[in-house]
């Protein structure tokens, strides 16, 4: 979706001083352009940490974001609610969206990354274009303004 | 077996005054009894493993002071995987302290997976590469290690065999989360020396 140029200048612009990350196939070509960047990466064994890892951060003073896969995603659905409903921390994500991109594969994880997301009454959008890297910055400052947090589900 | 409040006092005898303390399940409970620093943080109502790597994100923002947190073996086992995440991360200024005693204690004391085995969780934590482990079941020798803990650099990682809770010390309210997290925050922007 983003070139790793483009998403490091989109992170910049965004204020982002660390990426807390599992990353997946698409995700992970990011990673020789996010590590010469000045963002501080953060890797997690799994996606669990990394909800409760972003919240550590950002009380400390940073802007994390998180990023991982939609299967992660549902594996660490008990760790978000924690931030989302106790806690109220305002952390944002860009979850990848396994096979949005193609609707001929029959994936679980694509039909119901955003009933769930809905249903957690979490406040997202969905990046399917590669022209919407503004439209993440722009959410991500409406969620921080907000005080709650975000998500941006990235097609893949 | 240690007494796991006398565990406890010890810590809050060698924290530093600009050291940051996070508990979480058990120990939340416990650490009110013992402590009223600024700098403490009960992580409760917390989704259980989730205090280590929490403290981890607090001790890469603020490496200018100790970041203690001190989980539960049960809690441990739930993301013993964050042990690796924070050797990763290469921070020094990070100890975690594990209440081994066996036991899911907040849901009424059902044995945990390692209950009963060889589970060595500071052997673990040697192999993963903390710069320091050490595991006490006596509370004499875990009162002058801990005298010098800090002397070394991190992460540290210290195994606690403990006996379990006295009932009336797990009984200690818990603020509501969110206003006691926005305090930490504060404290912490406010608390720079």
């Amino acid at each position: 979706m983003f070139k790793s140029t483009e998403i490091v200048s989109v992170l910049n612009e965004m204020g982002i001083t660390h990426v807390v990350w599992v990353p997946d196939s698409e995700m992970g070509q990011w990673e020789s352009e996010l590590e010469s960047s000045a963002l501080q990466m953060v890797r997690v064994c799994r996606e669990g940490e990394a909800w409760a890892l972003a919240v550590g951060l950002t009380v400390g003073g940073a802007r994390p974001i998180v990023m991982m896969q939609t299967t992660g995603l549902f594996e660490s659905g008990d760790a978000l609610r924690h931030v989302v409903y106790d806690l109220q921390v305002p952390v944002y994500a860009l979850v990848g969206a396994r096979n949005w991109l193609k609707p001929e594969v029959e994936d679980s994880a694509a039909l119901y990354a955003q009933p769930l997301l809905q249903a957690w009454g979490v406040d997202f959008i969905m990046i399917d274009q590669p022209n919407q890297a503004k439209e993440l910055s722009s959410h991500y400052a409406d969620c921080l303004k907000a005080g709650h947090v975000g998500l941006a589900l990235m097609a893949e | 077996m240690i007494n796991v409040r006398k565990s406890l006092e010890v810590l809050s005898r060698v924290r530093g005054p600009q050291d940051v303390v996070i508990t979480n399940q058990g120990s939340a409970r416990i650490w009110p009894l013992i402590s009223k620093h600024r700098l403490d943080y009960q992580y409760n109502p917390s989704t259980m493993g989730g205090a280590i790597p929490l403290a981890l994100g607090v001790a890469l923002t603020q490496p200018h002071r100790e970041v203690i947190v001190v989980s539960g073996d049960g809690a441990l086992l739930m993301s013993l995987g964050s042990l690796v995440s924070v050797v990763g991360t290469g921070c020094q200024n990070l100890t975690v302290v594990v209440l081994e005693n066996g036991i899911y204690e907040v849901t009424g004391g059902q044995r945990t997976p390692a209950n009963g085995t060889a589970v060595d969780f500071a052997a673990t934590a040697q192999g993963i590469g903390f710069a320091v482990t050490r595991s006490f079941d006596e509370l004499t020798t875990w009162s002058h290690f801990a005298d010098e803990i800090f002397t070394i650099h991190g992460p540290r990682f210290i195994n606690l065999k403990v006996t379990p809770a006295e009932p009336q010390d797990l009984q200690t309210p818990a603020e509501p989360a969110p206003r006691q997290i926005r305090r930490f925050q504060q404290l912490l922007e406010t608390s720079q020396d």
